[in-house]
C-alpha cells in the first residue's frame, strides 16, 4: 500500500513537471529565435559596419556590387508596407460585412456555408494561392493593362483573399459579443437594421474589430512565397500599382541561400529577418494596446 | 433616401458579399482542380522526377510531405498537448503566466520564413547537420506549436467542471483526473485540432525551404539505413510537395514545369480538403456518439 502511495506522489510530480517544462520549452524556443536572429542580424553593423541609417532609409540595394556594395533596405520595406496595407484595404471591409452577415443577417446562410469556405480558404497553402495569381491573376493583368503583369496589385489581390478569412472569424467573434441588448434597444428606437448595425454594433465591436485587422496585416507582412511568386521582384519601388516590386520576406526566400555565410551581403539579408522581426513585435504591441484600451472602456 | 430602402441595398449588399466570397473559393477550387486534371494518375503521384524531360513524378516529393507531416506531429502534439494541460490545469494568473502567454502570441504570429531562418541557423548550421527532414520537422513544430497549444488548452478547459469534481471527489490525484477524465473527455475537439494543424503542415514551404532544402536525393528503399538514399533517413534533404510548386515556379527547368506545378497543387487541395472532411465528419460522429442525438 506504501509502495502504491508514493508511486501516485511520482506519477503526480512527474506529470506536473513535465507539463511546466514543456509551458517553459515555449518560453525558450521564443527567447532563442529572437536571441539567434538578432546576433546574426546585428552583424552587418558590428562586423560589416554598414551604418545603421544606410540600412534603413537608403533605397540603394546592390550588395554583390564589387567595388561599392550598397545595403539600403527601404525598398523592401516599403514594399512590404504598400501590398500588406492594400491587401488589409480590400480584404477588411469585405470581411468584417461577413462577420456582420453571419450574425445578423443570415447567422443559418453564415454557418452552414460561409464558415466551412473560410476554413478551406485559410487551408490553401500559401503556394498554391501564389501559383494561382501566377498562372490566373498575372495573365489577366498583363492582357488588361499591358506591361508584365507581376505587379503590386497582383501581390495585393492574392494576400487579401489569403488574410480575408482570418480578419472575418475573428471580426465575427467581435461583433457576436456584443450584447444582445444593443440590436434590441435599436430596434426599440426604431431603427432599421442597417442602422442598427452601422450605429450600434460595429461602433460597439470596434476595438475587436481592430484587433482583427492588424492581425491580418501582421499576417500579410510576414506571408513570403505568394507574394514573392506574382510581384515581380524587381528591386525598385513602383511608380503605380501595375509596377512590379519587391518585399522583405521575398528578397529572403530568394536570396539568402545564394550567399555565403559571413559575407557582408549575407549579414545584410540577417539584418532584414531581424527588421521582420521587430514590425511583428510592433504589431504585437499595437494589439496589446488596443486590447487595454478596449478593456478600459468596457 | 428613406432609411427602410437604404436598409434594403445594404440588406442586398451583404448578400451579394456573401455570396461572391462563395463564389470565389468555388472559382479557385475549381481552376486548381481543372489545370491540374489528372494529377491522380499513379505514374504522376508515385514516379520520379525528372530533371531535364515531361513526364516526370512526384513521388519522392509525396512521400517527404507526409513523412515531415507524421515527424511533426510525433513532435509537437505532446509539446503541444503538455502546455495545454499546463496553462488550463496547473498554470497560476500572475507575472510569469503574462510572460507565458507574451512568448506564445509572439511565437504564433512570427512570420513563418523567420521560423525557417532560425531553422537554418539552428538546425542546418549549428547542429551540422545540413538541410535534413528532421530540421524541416522540428521548424515546422515550432511554427504549430502556438496554435496545437492553444487547441489543447481550450479544450481542456471545455471539460465539465462536474468530471473533475467528481473524479477529485473521489479521492484521484490531479494527474490522475487529467489523464483518466479530461483528455478522454477533451479527445474528439483534441483530434479536430490535429487534424486541421496536419492540414496547415502538409501546405507548408516557407519555413522548410532553408531547413528540408530544394532537393531531394534519389530514393531506394533498398539503400542502407544511414544513407541519404534512404527514404526513412531523417538526416537527408527532403523537398516537399509544397516546395516543389514553389521551386517549379521559379526556377523550373523541365518543359513541362507548368503542367507538373498545377497537378501538385491539385494533390495539395485535395489533400486540404480531405483533412477538412474528416475533421469535419469525425467531430460529427463523435458528438453523436457522445450526446445520442441524430
Amino acid at each position: 500500500m506504501k509502495f502504491k502511495n508514493r508511486n501516485f506522489f511520482l506519477t503526480e510530480y512527474l506529470g506536473r513537471t513535465l507539463v511546466t517544462l514543456c509551458g517553459l520549452l515555449m518560453i525558450g524556443i521564443t527567447i532563442s529565435i529572437i536571441g539567434f536572429i538578432m546576433s546574426k542580424g546585428i552583424q552587418s553593423f558590428t562586423q560589416s559596419h554598414i551604418s545603421l541609417s544606410d540600412m534603413l532609409f537608403s533605397k540603394n540595394w546592390n550588395p554583390s556590387d564589387a567595388t561599392n556594395p550598397t545595403y539600403g533596405s527601404l525598398i523592401f520595406i516599403v514594399g512590404s508596407i504598400l501590398v500588406s496595407v492594400g491587401a488589409v484595404i480590400i480584404a477588411a471591409p469585405i470581411a468584417i460585412s461577413l462577420a456582420v452577415f453571419m450574425n445578423y443577417i443570415s447567422p443559418k446562410f453564415g454557418e452552414k456555408i460561409l464558415i466551412p469556405v473560410l476554413e478551406i480558404l485559410v487551408g490553401i497553402p500559401s503556394v498554391v494561392y501564389g501559383l494561382l495569381g501566377a498562372t490566373i491573376l498575372v495573365p489577366l493583368i498583363r492582357n488588361t493593362f499591358g506591361r508584365v503583369g507581376f505587379s503590386l496589385i497582383a501581390g495585393i489581390i492574392v494576400l487579401s483573399v489569403m488574410i480575408l478569412p482570418t480578419i472575418a472569424s475573428i471580426a465575427s467573434d467581435a461583433v457576436r459579443a456584443v450584447p444582445k441588448d444593443y440590436l434590441e434597444a435599436s430596434y426599440g428606437l426604431g431603427s432599421t437594421r442597417w442602422q442598427a448595425i452601422k450605429l450600434a454594433i460595429v461602433p460597439a465591436a470596434k476595438a475587436n474589430i481592430l484587433t482583427a485587422i492588424v492581425l491580418g496585416l501582421a499576417r500579410a507582412f510576414g506571408e513570403a512565397l505568394a507574394v514573392q511568386m506574382v510581384i515581380g521582384n524587381t528591386i525598385k519601388f513602383p511608380n503605380g500599382i501595375f509596377d512590379p516590386t519587391v518585399t522583405l520576406t521575398g528578397i529572403l526566400a530568394m536570396d539568402m541561400s545564394n550567399t555565403i555565410n559571413g559575407t557582408a551581403w549575407n549579414n545584410a539579408l540577417w539584418t532584414l529577418a531581424m527588421i521582420l522581426l521587430f514590425i511583428s513585435f510592433f504589431f504585437i504591441l499595437i494589439i496589446r494596446l488596443i486590447g487595454r484600451k478596449g478593456g478600459k472602456q468596457a | 433616401m428613406n432609411a427602410r430602402t437604404m436598409n434594403k441595398v445594404w440588406t442586398g449588399i451583404f448578400y451579394l458579399i456573401a455570396s461572391l466570397v462563395v463564389i470565389l473559393l468555388l472559382f479557385l477550387v475549381s481552376e486548381i482542380i481543372s489545370k491540374g486534371w489528372g494529377f491522380w494518375d499513379i505514374n504522376f503521384l508515385f514516379g520520379n522526377p525528372s530533371n531535364t524531360q515531361a513526364g516526370g513524378g512526384i513521388g519522392p516529393q509525396l512521400f517527404n510531405s507526409f513523412y515531415i507531416l507524421v515527424l511533426t506531429l510525433i513532435i509537437s502534439v505532446p509539446l503541444g498537448l503538455g502546455a495545454g494541460i499546463y496553462l488550463a490545469e496547473y498554470a497560476k494568473p500572475g507575472r510569469f503566466l503574462g510572460f507565458l502567454r507574451l512568448c506564445i502570441e509572439t511565437l504564433a504570429s512570427l512570420p513563418s520564413i523567420v521560423v525557417g531562418l532560425f531553422g537554418l541557423l539552428v538546425f542546418v548550421t549549428m547542429t551540422g547537420w545540413g538541410y535534413t527532414l528532421i530540421g524541416g520537422a522540428l521548424a515546422i513544430s515550432i511554427l504549430n506549436l502556438p496554435s496545437l497549444t492553444r487547441v489543447c488548452e481550450t479544450a481542456l478547459l471545455n471539460v465539465p467542471k462536474n468530471s473533475k469534481e467528481g473524479s477529485l471527489g473521489l479521492g484521484a490525484t490531479k494527474w490522475q483526473t487529467i489523464v483518466k477524465i479530461s483528455i478522454p473527455t477533451a479527445i474528439p475537439q483534441l483530434i479536430t485540432g490535429i487534424i486541421l494543424a496536419a492540414g496547415r503542415i502538409f501546405g507548408e514551404a516557407a519555413a522548410l525551404i532553408y531547413t528540408a532544402g530544394l532537393t531531394t536525393p534519389f530514393l531506394s528503399t533498398q539503400a542502407p539505413m544511414n544513407t541519404p538514399m534512404n527514404p526513412f533517413n531523417i538526416f537527408r534533404p527532403a523537398e516537399t510537395l509544397a516546395v516543389h510548386i514553389w521551386k517549379l515556379n521559379s526556377e523550373g527547368i523541365v518543359p513541362d514545369a507548368q503542367a507538373i506545378a498545377a497537378k501538385s497543387a491539385a494533390v495539395l487541395i485535395v489533400m486540404v480538403l480531405v483533412f477538412n472532411l474528416v475533421a469535419r465528419l469525425f467531430a460529427k460522429f463523435i458528438h453523436r456518439r457522445f450526446t445520442g442525438t441524430k
